[in-house]
């Protein structure tokens, strides 16, 4: 391990060389906005909000999944940047139904916060309004397709920290969906644990505790890097 | 087989060959399959035996020889008085049979002659394509007649790795793929890459710890250059392989083929038996030290799958999902080790660079871009079919000499290269010359070689459209600009084809093509707008004359609410 120095948006940064420009930016607080990063998980580099301009690369670098390296000069936040961003948010609300207003995350959402943070007034795309449903056969989480991004984040969890691997994805592109095991209801699932890690993960209201009601449904996603590194750290013994 | 044994087999077919007088050439390539050709070879054979000339006329079924519009094709070859003679029939049915052989030592028959000095054959330079047409793909003997595995036994005896990459670098060979990138460069770099530098996760029973793919996805609608290659000449691609796994120290191939290509994973499928069986593929090849095995593995069809970290994904078992490069393939690929992944026909280059040399190959084509290209031609041309030209060549001379131009009266308008990643490129730009550079700055690409010619009845918003109604289709949807940025493409196109986009529409389209290109995780999202920003480029009247101007019919709910007012 050695330490590499770099400059975001201006400023020097050094950080260790295994380091991703994320991870850089963020002990120097400087703010990338993220939706399918989550600490404790894998990056897969998905929802492209990550991207920044590196000088002397002509094509836009994730800062998720992307390593530091000795003298980067990297810009987080440049208009091109800032356009780009705010076109995808709006992407994703033009893509399902995502009506804060009836949703148990409304006010715990990072795709609702994301949304302040680009200055989404409204959305330029028409809204595509796909009829899609939800799976209720759990007893004790809901999954509302309608307000999946697919971000992956508790297919992600269910595999890498539980071990379960229940939730994967069917179909692609648009008509890509969240399963369970081979497209069976979720409450008749053999493999799922009912953990809940799946929920602690997801962004915005589409993985819920039962029960919950509008702006009830709080998640805890930093509770995945907890476990992550409390369990490399051997912190518990069995 | 050592070198010498390989020379005996090739004097032997030689002399096997020498024996007949005619040579009859069936294409049995899929288009001319799907029209019965194979019935067309037993009927010559029975024809000739009827005739009492089984003696002299062997029938042989091939490759494609390229003029697909035209099949099913039969070609005679006939040596009399030590003179070659080659006449070319098209259109041929089973019940043509007995005429031609008759016809063989007199002059050819009339009615299905086609004249094989017309310019589709003699503006073409056959280097990739050269087997196809001539061989038996199902038999290694036939290849090794015509100077198979030549170049293999030359790479194992008589040259270092590293030489092979130098002759390879110096030919200026470019990937055939798509993206054009230097060949030698690329092996070099996986010859250099070292297994242990990332966490590898290689299956019990594999022993190797570098790997050679094959790229024979080949999903671009309307492109079948690699098929046929695959197809007609199965053996130049596991020589290609196999020198390109001692270059860069791999032990262990992989060539994946799309599932729908049955007959190409057929022929791939022998001619791995034969060169195993002749001791040219598998352990200690021709009594070397060197090792390496070839295996198939299907796709599914997902044109995604083609890229080639979602291919190695796919190998892996996994989704075919693309991950974001760095690190790329070269460094991390199959199993986390380090992995060279080429197209079939770069693969088929590598033989005849090594046979005739890289200074030969390097004096084909221009300045950057170097040898030839094959193309699958198609749309609005006379002639239809495969063909290969030297990089260099004029897009005027590949539609209006080789194609045979327009037919029907119609004017041409554009002509669309690279396939759903490319663009289409109008009239004024014909006389520009085909090369990686050339087409990038004209808002198209080379891409893997699809081609399609555009007459003046063709709406190019429509075209756009279909393109993008591929890319949506095919986007995996693991990233947002591709997923849904396609989805939102392909949706105001079709509010252009109705009649329902405004200026806005516009504005927004061309936004979001932007994004969509620079912001998506692979190769589909990057390329996907290319079909949609050319032809805003070259044909962005048609785009303006079918815009709403009333002000009605924006937004979704919105302008179904406006349109109701409006109508009634
Ligand atoms: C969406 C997509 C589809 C692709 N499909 C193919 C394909 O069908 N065949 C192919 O050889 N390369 C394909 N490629 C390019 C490969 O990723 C890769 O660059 C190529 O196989 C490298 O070989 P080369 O260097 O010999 O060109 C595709 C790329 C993308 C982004
Ligand atoms: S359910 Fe939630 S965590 Fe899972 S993919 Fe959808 S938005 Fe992401
Ligand atoms: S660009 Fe399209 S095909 Fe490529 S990773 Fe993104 S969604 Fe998948
Ligand atoms: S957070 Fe990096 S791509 Fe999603």
């Amino acid at each position: 391990m050695s330490v590499v120095t770099l400059t975001i948006n201006g400023q020097d940064v050094s950080a260790r060389d295994d380091a991703t420009v994320l991870q850089a930016a963020r002990e120097a607080g400087i703010h990338i906005p993220v939706l399918c990063y989550l600490e404790g998980l894998s990056a897969v580099g998905a929802c492209r909000l990550c991207l920044v301009e590196v000088a002397g690369v002509n094509r836009l670098l994730p800062a998720c999944t992307t390593r530091v390296q000795e003298g980067m000069e990297v810009h987080t936040d440049t208009p091109r940047l800032q356009t780009y961003r705010r076109h995808i948010i709006e992407l994703l609300f033009a893509e399902r139904n995502h009506v804060c207003a009836v949703c148990v995350a409304n006010g715990n959402c990072e795709l609702q916060s994301l949304a302040i943070e680009v200055g989404m007034d409204h959305v330029r795309y028409d809204y595509v309004f796909p009829s899609l449903g939800m799976d209720l056969t759990h007893e004790r989480f809901g999954l509302d397709h309608n307000r999946c991004i697919l971000c992956t984040r508790c297919v992600r969890a269910c595999d890498e920290i539980e071990g379960a691997h229940t939730l994967d994805v069917l179909g692609r592109g648009a008509k890509a969906r969240i399963v369970t095991d081979l497209n069976m209801p979720w409450g008749e699932s053999p493999t799922c644990t009912s953990c809940g890690k799946c929920a602690m993960a997801c962004p915005t209201g589409a993985i819920f505790k039962q029960g919950s009601t509008v702006a009830e449904m709080v998640h805890h996603p930093e509770k995945l890097a907890f476990l992550k590194t409390a369990r490399e750290r051997r912190e518990w013994r069995v | 087989m050592n070198g010498e044994e390989l020379l005996h087999v090739m004097a032997q077919e030689q002399e096997r060959a020498r024996r007949f007088r005619h040579h009859l050439h069936v294409c049995t390539g899929t288009a001319c399959q799907a029209l019965n050709s194979e019935s067309i070879a037993q009927a010559l054979e029975v024809a000739a035996k009827a005739q009492g000339k089984q003696g002299e006329v062997s029938v042989k079924c091939v490759g494609c020889p390229g003029l697909c519009s035209l099949g099913p094709l039969v070609e005679v070859h006939s040596f009399v008085n030590g003179d070659h003679e080659r006449s070319l029939y098209q259109f041929v049915r089973p019940e043509d049979a007995s005429e031609i052989i008759s016809h063989l030592d007199g002059e050819p028959v009339e009615r299905l002659v086609t004249p094989l000095d017309q310019p589709f054959f003699t503006r073409q330079l056959k280097i990739v394509l050269e087997n196809c047409g001539e061989i038996d793909p199902e038999r290694i003997e036939d290849y090794i007649a015509r100077g198979g595995y030549q170049a293999l036994m030359k790479v194992l005896t008589e040259m270092t790795p590293s030489e092979v990459i130098d002759e390879i670098t110096r030919s200026g060979l470019r990937g055939r793929g798509g993206a054009g990138f230097p060949t030698g460069l690329k092996w070099a770099t996986v010859a250099k890459a070292d297994p242990r530098r990332y966490p590898t996760y290689v299956p019990p029973g594999i022993q190797s710890q570098k790997f050679v793919i094959c790229n024979g996805d080949e999903g671009d609608p309307g492109a079948f250059m690699d098929r046929s290659v695959m197809e007609g000449d199965p053996h130049r691609v596991l020589e290609g392989m196999i020198i390109a796994g001692y270059a860069v120290g791999a032990n262990q191939g992989y060539i994946y083929v799309r599932a729908e290509y049955p007959l190409a994973v057929k022929r791939l499928r022998t001619a791995i038996r034969q060169a195993q069986r002749a001791g040219l593929l598998g352990n200690n090849i021709a009594g070397t030290a060197f090792s390496f095995n070839i295996d198939i593995r299907l796709g599914a069809g997902a044109f995604v799958c083609g890229e080639e970290t979602a291919l190695i994904a796919s190998i892996e078992g996994g989704r075919g999902l693309p991950r974001p490069r760095p690190p790329y393939p070269a460094e991390y690929g199959l199993w986390g080790c380090p992995t060279l992944i080429n197209n079939v026909e770069t693969l088929a280059n590598i033989a005849p660079i090594i046979n005739k040399g890289a200074s030969w190959f390097a004096s084909i084509g221009t300045a950057k871009s170097k040898g030839t290209k094959v193309f699958a031609l198609t749309g609005q041309v006379k002639n239809t079919g495969l063909i290969e030209v030297p990089m260099g060549i004029t897009l005027r001379e590949i539609v209006f000499d080789i194609g045979g131009g327009i037919p029907n009266g119609h004017k041409f308008k554009a002509v669309q290269t690279g396939g759903p990643s490319g663009g289409c490129i109008p009239e004024q730009y014909l006389d520009t010359p085909v090369d990686y550079e050339s087409l990038t700055a004209l808002g198209s690409i080379m891409g893997s070689g699809g081609l399609i010619v555009m007459d003046d009845s063709t709406d190019m918003v429509e075209v756009a459209r279909f393109f993008m109604d591929f890319c949506m289709e095919e986007s995996c949807g693991k990233c947002i600009p591709c997923r849904a940025g396609t989805a939102q493409i392909h949706h105001i196109l079709t509010k252009f084809q109705t009649g329902r986009a405004t200026e806005r529409d516009l504005k927004l389209l061309e936004e979001l093509c932007d994004v969509v290109k620079h912001a998506s995780l692979c190769g589909l999202g990057q390329s996907a707008p290319n079909p949609v920003l050319s032809t805003l480029r070259y044909f962005r009247h048609e785009y303006e004359a079918k815009l709403r101007r009333d002000g009605a019919g924006y937004g979704y709910a919105n302008g179904a609410a406006k349109e109701r007012v409006t109508h009634s």
